[in-house]
């Protein structure tokens, strides 16, 4: 029986009239029905009236659109008050004739009935207030009051009936609420005269843990988010979280950032995290991990950027005291506006609720870094599975907006390689931190488990807390096992010996050579003279035996003329 | 609470004046009955003490508010006082006498 509006043209979608509500609009995608009649509906306290005021303040503030609230529970003056906590002044509102309160006051004590009636006092008062303000919001809180004031149900019926046909002609986007009932949504059944759009406001309590959730059960016309979402009321109202609807299409960034342990940033293929990946730091209790975490941020400062801790152990001074031990100074970026700690115990609210408030924050401090300290501790506040979903939103969350992520996980002794609520998959960079134990010592290893996209080191680091931050050490590796601590200093003092040793005995070779060669030079001199003197001697006789060669001749020849021989020639 | 007739007769006699007021929305028929009616049971019990107030919430409707009228015939009574309402278009004589609590004697 809906009559189509003839300002739009047949198959265009459904207009919206936008509640301004972080969150509402976009599970509605856009709003409530514009020019209809809305229902909420939920038990006593969970926030029906104050979401449907909150809808009116701001039409009037955010969109320019006036409304009427028109109460049967509280008067003008409690609305007043209540609203004040938020932040609203209504009573400002009310002057600037922005927003019209109307309180219908009922007493059946009062009232006797006779013969027929009808509610057009109603309408006439809810007419003019809303042409005195020239209001296109409404709000009905709660109109099934009329049941409890009023005893001719037929009568009430049939107005009611008319009162919904009456603001859908008026053209005015209304919200009414009712209570909830026993198997019905609202006591007296008006869900069946709003027929365009009902929303579910719930208050549930698992494990002592209280969550407030909205669920959107029949919106005609229009596609909506079908989910339950966790919804969280603090200074500014209702805010709820469309967490699910994240999909996994982020964008990866090339940008790296460096982890602030420079030997670290090394053995991540020399440049450091990806921004907006996730990095999961996991160790067993008092390896280092938060220490780790603040010197990631502590380089994030430097660099200027904005960082957000979430710590659910530690207080924010108790982390700061124990981070100046190590040389981190964190107190100035929190004064200079660039850290900002966030502490709460992980029982304090349910997990939905600790999602939607990490949501809030990252969306108003706009960080570079989020640190989760530790995660491990939100099994606390729901069970394995719930706490694995959490996580994953989160990390999906702040993948969308490109923010770096440090999550610690606190792992058991025994299963180091193993996080507690199983999301090693999720994380994009794993550092496991663990305990080497040797020689009735406790050292600390650092390794790289994975390392999405970048050439990472398999080595084993020695990490070492100093007075001057985090050092990275070389553990020892060689043919007698791995070395840490005091191990690894004494293997190295003994290898140096060892080095000595080799080295003197290489000197000694070669002395032996120089030593050699002197000898064999000494051998060639000797007989380098011995040869010069044979050599003499041998020469001496050679000579003689040419002289008497020589003078045989000249005896011969002196011989031959005496006898007068002939010529020989 | 209970009175004993002497002390209402003294009552009456200070507050002589009856003081109502009828709502209505326009000429309806329920209106237009529902003044008929308020008529007669004046003419009958109240004759010569009342005063009848008619107020048309279309032409005035902020009138609405301050006397927190919601249903369309309402009878208010003014004085004496307390102030008692009685919707509907009083077509039950006997009520409206209970609900204005005059006394049929």
């Amino acid at each position: 029986m809906t009559t189509i509006d003839h300002s739009s043209p047949i198959g265009q979608a459904l207009k919206k009239c936008p509640t301004g509500i972080q969150g509402l609009d976009e599970v509605t995608f856009g709003g409530l029905p514009l020019g209809r009649t809305a229902l909420i509906c939920g038990a006593a306290g969970c926030g029906k009236t104050l979401m449907a005021m909150q809808f009116l303040v701001n039409g009037a503030v955010l969109y320019d659109e006036p409304g009427v609230f028109m109460s049967f529970e509280e008067n003008e003056a409690e609305l007043a008050e209540n609203f004040s906590s938020l932040g609203v002044n209504l009573n400002d509102l009310v002057q600037q004739k922005k927003i019209s309160l109307d309180y219908v006051h009922m007493d059946r004590s009062e009232i006797t009935e006779t013969g027929e009636y009808d509610l057009e006092g109603l309408f006439v008062r809810l007419d003019y207030a809303i042409s005195s303000t020239g209001a296109k919001r409404v709000v009905l809180d709660t109109i099934e009051a009329l049941f409890s004031g009023l005893s001719n149900v037929t009568i009430l019926r049939a107005e009611l009936r008319r009162l919904f046909r009456w603001l859908k002609d008026r053209g005015v986007t209304a919200i009414v609420t009712g209570e909830q009932g026993n198997g019905t949504l609202t006591r007296h059944g008006i869900e069946e005269y709003v027929s365009d759009c009902v929303i579910l406001l719930d208050h549930k309590v698992v494990d002592q843990i209280s969550t407030r959730r909205l669920r959107i059960a029949k919106y005609r016309g229009s596609a909506h988010g079908t989910n339950e979402y966790p919804f969280l009321i603090d200074d500014q109202g209702i805010c709820i979280m469309p967490i699910t609807s994240i999909g996994l299409n982020a964008s990866a960034s090339k940008m790296r950032i460096s982890s602030g342990v420079e030997r670290l940033d090394t053995m991540l293929g020399g440049q450091g995290f990806y921004v907006g990946s996730s990095i999961l730091i996991s160790g067993t209790a008092g390896i280092g991990k938060s220490s780790l975490a603040a010197s990631a941020v502590d380089a994030a400062c430097r660099r200027g950027e904005r960082c957000l801790y979430f710590a659910f152990e530690e207080s924010s001074s108790q982390i700061v005291r124990n981070m100046k031990s190590i040389g981190i100074d964190l107190e100035q970026w929190m004064s200079q506006g660039l850290l900002q700690f966030h502490t709460s115990r992980p029982t304090l609210l349910g997990l939905e609720m600790h999602l939607v408030n990490m949501y809030k924050k990252v969306n108003q401090f706009n960080p570079q870094i989020v640190v989760v300290d530790p995660i491990t501790n939100m099994t606390a506040a729901g069970n394995f599975a719930d706490a694995k979903l959490m996580i994953t939103r989160l990390l999906d969350f702040l993948k969308l907006r490109n923010i770096t992520l440090l999550l610690l996980d606190l792992s058991s002794v025994n299963h180091t390689e193993q996080t507690a609520i199983g999301i090693s998959s999720l994380s994009d960079t794993w550092i496991a931190l663990r305990d080497i134990e040797l020689n009735g010592e406790r050292n600390r290893g650092l390794y790289i488990l994975k390392s999405r996209g970048t050439a990472h080191s398999n080595q084993i680091r020695e990490f070492v807390l100093t007075d001057h931050g985090i050092d990275l050490l070389d553990v020892y590796t060689g043919t007698e096992g791995v070395f840490t601590g005091s191990a690894r200093y004494i293997q190295v003092e003994k290898e140096k010996a060892q080095r000595l040793l080799h080295n003197q005995e290489i000197e000694r070779k070669r002395r032996e050579i120089d030593r050699k060669r002197q000898l064999m030079e000494t051998a060639i001199a000797d007989l380098k003279v011995t040869f010069e003197a044979d050599k003499d001697d041998l020469e001496k006789v050679i000579h003689q035996e040419e002289v008497r060669l020589r003078i045989q001749d000249k005896n011969r020849e002196q011989l031959a003329t005496v006898r007068k021989a002939d010529d020989m020639k | 609470m209970y009175t004993s007739i002497e002390q209402r007769f003294v009552e009456t006699k200070h507050d002589d004046i009856w003081l109502l007021t009828l709502y209505i929305a326009g000429q309806t028929p329920k209106s237009v009955r529902a003044f008929a009616n308020l008529r007669s049971i004046c003419e009958i019990y109240l004759a010569g003490k009342y005063k009848i107030e008619i107020i048309d919430l279309v032409k005035s409707p902020q009138m609405g508010r301050t006397d927190q009228i919601l249903a369309i015939p309402t009878l208010i009574r003014r004085l004496p006082a307390p102030l008692v309402k009685i919707i509907g278009d009083l077509s039950n004589t006997e009520k409206v006498l209970v609900g204005l609590r005059i006394d049929p004697k």
